[in-house]
């Protein structure tokens, strides 16, 4: 490798104005009581009505072409829409995955009219997305994927089951990964192929599973026989692998990978007020540079996709470190507000959100991508392997 | 954002260290014999004065470039001093001074330290790094700042965490050569400082990264290359995570002192790059360490360059648990409904 870079990206002026916009937004929706900002964790975190206002907006899909319902815009003014979101604990679950991941990889391997068709219902808030990889005996290990896809006439037909699948309880379509042909001795990534799948269709059973926080967004989904037509097998048959694209990066290096846990940070600072002790101050000193460094990553790795350059490394460190850091947020804000009188003001909240955030915690190292796989990916990117 | 011309600096000093300051032939040296042809060099380049304005005897280099020329001598942990020189250089301009030619350093470069001057008289001590290898010491007091020839101050014995000298300099009724008014607070001198060792401390780890990377790939343990090993990529990925925070967080410093962001812009992305850096070479300085094992750990080798050298330089114009400390109380008094704006304002 050539060294790390990470170019001194500024997010240019329009992201601020976009910013205002979308406060003023978020701080209308808070008013009309669509979500309790302060309450993560409770009430919905998909919510149909408040993702159509949003595709409203033009915020899902903002960097799309606007053929297909997106309006053009940069990677760094959706960074912008993406953080401010995140920050107020917005319920985005419902249209997220598709803005993220799954828009990007239909606009790039499926064919014109299913484009047309999906895509402008993407934008208009109007479809949720899950991801089909893992099933019950491999997840990170992706190429060891056995549910199947067999060729039959005008089509293919699924068989199999995918597991970890968070929302497919509420989800129009995913985006799956399927057996087409047996791994090669040459080869073990070959043999899978990607698959847009109605998840409306019959033919497709989708079992709860019930996380440790009491929340449901896993769920077991079963395909027995489903018919799906030809053109939804996207891109190369058998060729998957070589279909990890640059989206990858975008995907590993947002700010949603280190501000998941970051409302504890709010109240770690309502907690200690405006006039901290010097172990508080210098706790929240170093959790403030901390994140200013995650951020300042993140932005930069957003504005050399931009510019067309493929910082593969970076946005992988972005990811790892970022996960790391959120994961042992709470933990520390914890330790931070341990000698403070029982009589702050935020007690309850502090708390509360304290005890979400534990639980939730151990989840940020896994999903996405486990801390060991991102390590093995950035070794590599190293020349290790 | 870093320009061009940032680039063309700091290839000039890069290749300046990689014929003149060569880890590993300096570190086999006997003596000190490299560093008068070294510094030669970067007098005739004209990086030692790259922050002075030329009307003053300098370059005129913009802070882009000179953080440039600091990033590129910490990558070669360079052991002259070049990064005490430019910031004096850059100190003296603050006040109308000229400066002169040699190698300068600074004072003082630890919190708590005061020097006063009456006239032209300073009083006072301070440790100031390489002071036995300068010519003058460019030194903050109060508002002013005074020039005064190291010959005339009595220099002790001391030295930092990588055996360079840093002696604790007594200013016993020094004469001033030169005392001037000056037209920044003394906490701008401290970022300035801050933000070069942060610099230098990026630049660091980037070698210390690409060298244990090197050796991983390298040495043979268990019949396989230790890189191999799934506990040392884990361990490496972890030191490029470390690697990159440091360079991200010292660029963005460096780049908002360059743009002149506001105050408030400027203390949240030097205090932060100083925290995280010396943070990165704790964490860095351990996994590399454990990469190379026992050979790492002999003065014949030169990962001791690197580490030794960042890990003393955590110290420098304030450590970061003072930062922290100051960066903290800050946020505390703005409140929590300022800080994201405050975050997203970067």
């Amino acid at each position: 490798m050539s060294g790390l870079q990470f170019d001194q990206i500024r997010l240019p002026p329009e992201c601020e104005t976009l910013r205002a916009e979308v406060r003023a937004f978020l701080a209308e929706e808070i008013a009309a009581g669509a979500f309790d900002p302060h309450r993560p964790g409770h009430g919905d975190s998909h919510n149909r009505a408040f993702s159509k206002r949003v595709g409203a907006k033009g915020w899902i899909g903002m960097t799309w072409p606007k053929k297909y319902g997106g309006r053009d815009r940069s990677f760094l003014e959706r960074y912008v829409v993406t953080e401010e979101f995140r920050v107020a604990n917005a319920p985005v679950r419902l249209h997220f995955v598709a803005d993220r991941q799954s828009g990007p990889i239909l606009l790039k391997y499926a064919p014109e009219h299913v484009k047309m068709d999906i895509l402008p219902r993407i934008c208009r808030g109007e479809l949720c997305f899950v991801i089909g990889m893992s099933e019950p005996g491999s997840g990170s290990d992706l190429f060891a994927a056995k549910a199947k896809a067999t060729k039959v006439d005008g089509g293919w037909r699924l068989d199999g089951t995918k597991i970890w699948t968070s929302n497919a309880h509420i989800a129009d379509y995913m985006l799956g990964l399927f057996r087409t042909s047996p791994p090669t001795k040459e080869n073990r990534r070959h043999g899978l192929t990607q698959f847009l799948v109605d998840m409306k269709a019959p033919g497709i059973t989708v079992n709860p599973i019930i996380q440790l926080t009491g929340q449901h967004d896993f769920n077991e989904v079963v395909f027995d026989g489903l018919f799906i037509p030809g053109d939804y097998a996207l891109g190369e048959i058998d060729g998957a692998w070589k279909q990890a694209t640059s989206e990858l990066a975008y995907e590993r290096s947002g700010p949603e990978r280190f501000l998941e846990t970051f409302y504890v940070m709010l109240e770690l600072i309502r907690a200690i007020g405006p006039d901290p002790d010097i172990r508080s101050a210098e706790g929240l000193g170093r959790l403030v540079a901390q994140l200013h460094t995650l951020r300042r990553m993140s932005v930069s790795v957003a504005g050399m996709l931009q510019a067309g350059k493929e910082p593969v490394a970076e946005g992988s460190i972005v990811k790892d470190v970022g996960t790391v850091w959120e994961q042992k947020l709470p933990h520390r804000v914890r330790e931070l507000t341990a000698f403070l009188s029982p009589e702050i003001g935020n007690r309850a909240t502090l708390e509360e959100q304290l005890a979400f955030a534990v639980t939730v915690a151990p989840k940020l190292t896994i999903q996405g991508g486990t801390t060991e796989i991102l390590r093995g990916i950035i070794a590599r990117e190293l020349g290790l392997r | 954002m870093a320009g061009d011309s940032d680039h063309i600096v700091a290839d000039t000093a890069a290749r300046i260290f990689a014929d003149l300051a060569d880890p590993q032939t300096i570190n086999r040296a006997n003596d000190s014999g490299w560093k008068a042809p070294l510094w030669r060099a970067l007098e005739e380049a004209g990086l030692t004065l790259a922050w002075v304005p030329e009307d003053l005897g300098g370059s005129g280099a913009s802070l882009g470039e000179g953080f440039a020329i600091i990033g590129a001598a910490g990558r070669y942990a360079v052991s002259v001093p070049l990064a005490e020189t430019m910031l004096a250089g850059w100190l003296l301009a603050r006040a109308g001074i000229s400066s002169p030619a040699g190698a300068m350093s600074i004072a003082p470069a630890r919190l708590h330290e005061r020097i006063r001057i009456e006239g032209s008289r300073l009083r006072g001590q301070a440790v100031v790094p390489f002071a036995p290898e300068t010519q003058h010491i460019a030194v903050l007091a109060d508002t002013q700042v005074a020039l005064v020839a190291t010959k005339s101050c009595r220099v002790g014995k001391g030295r930092n965490l990588a055996g360079e000298s840093a002696p604790v300099v007594d200013f016993p009724e020094a004469e001033a050569l030169q005392v001037g008014a000056i037209s920044i607070s003394p906490e701008q001198f401290l970022l300035m400082g801050a933000a070069v060792r942060a610099m230098q401390t990026a630049g660091a780890l980037q070698t210390i990264l690409s060298m244990s990377v090197a050796y991983a790939n390298e040495r043979i343990a268990f019949e396989r290359k230790i890189g191999k090993f799934q506990a040392v990529q884990q361990n490496l990925a972890r030191l490029a995570g470390e690697a990159a925070a440091a360079l991200a967080a010292a660029g963005s410093a460096a780049d908002a002192l360059a743009a002149h962001a506001s105050n408030e812009a400027i203390f949240l992305e030097v205090a932060s790059a100083k925290i995280r850096c010396a943070e990165a070479a704790a964490e860095a300085s351990a996994i590399a360490h454990q990469v190379f094992g026992a050979i790492g750990f002999t003065q014949e080798h030169i990962l001791h360059r690197f580490t030794l050298r960042m890990l003393g330089w955590r110290d420098d114009f304030g450590n970061e648990s003072w930062w922290a400390a100051e960066l903290g109380h800050r946020v505390a008094r703005r409140g929590a409904d300022e800080f994201w704006p405050l975050v997203a304002s970067r």
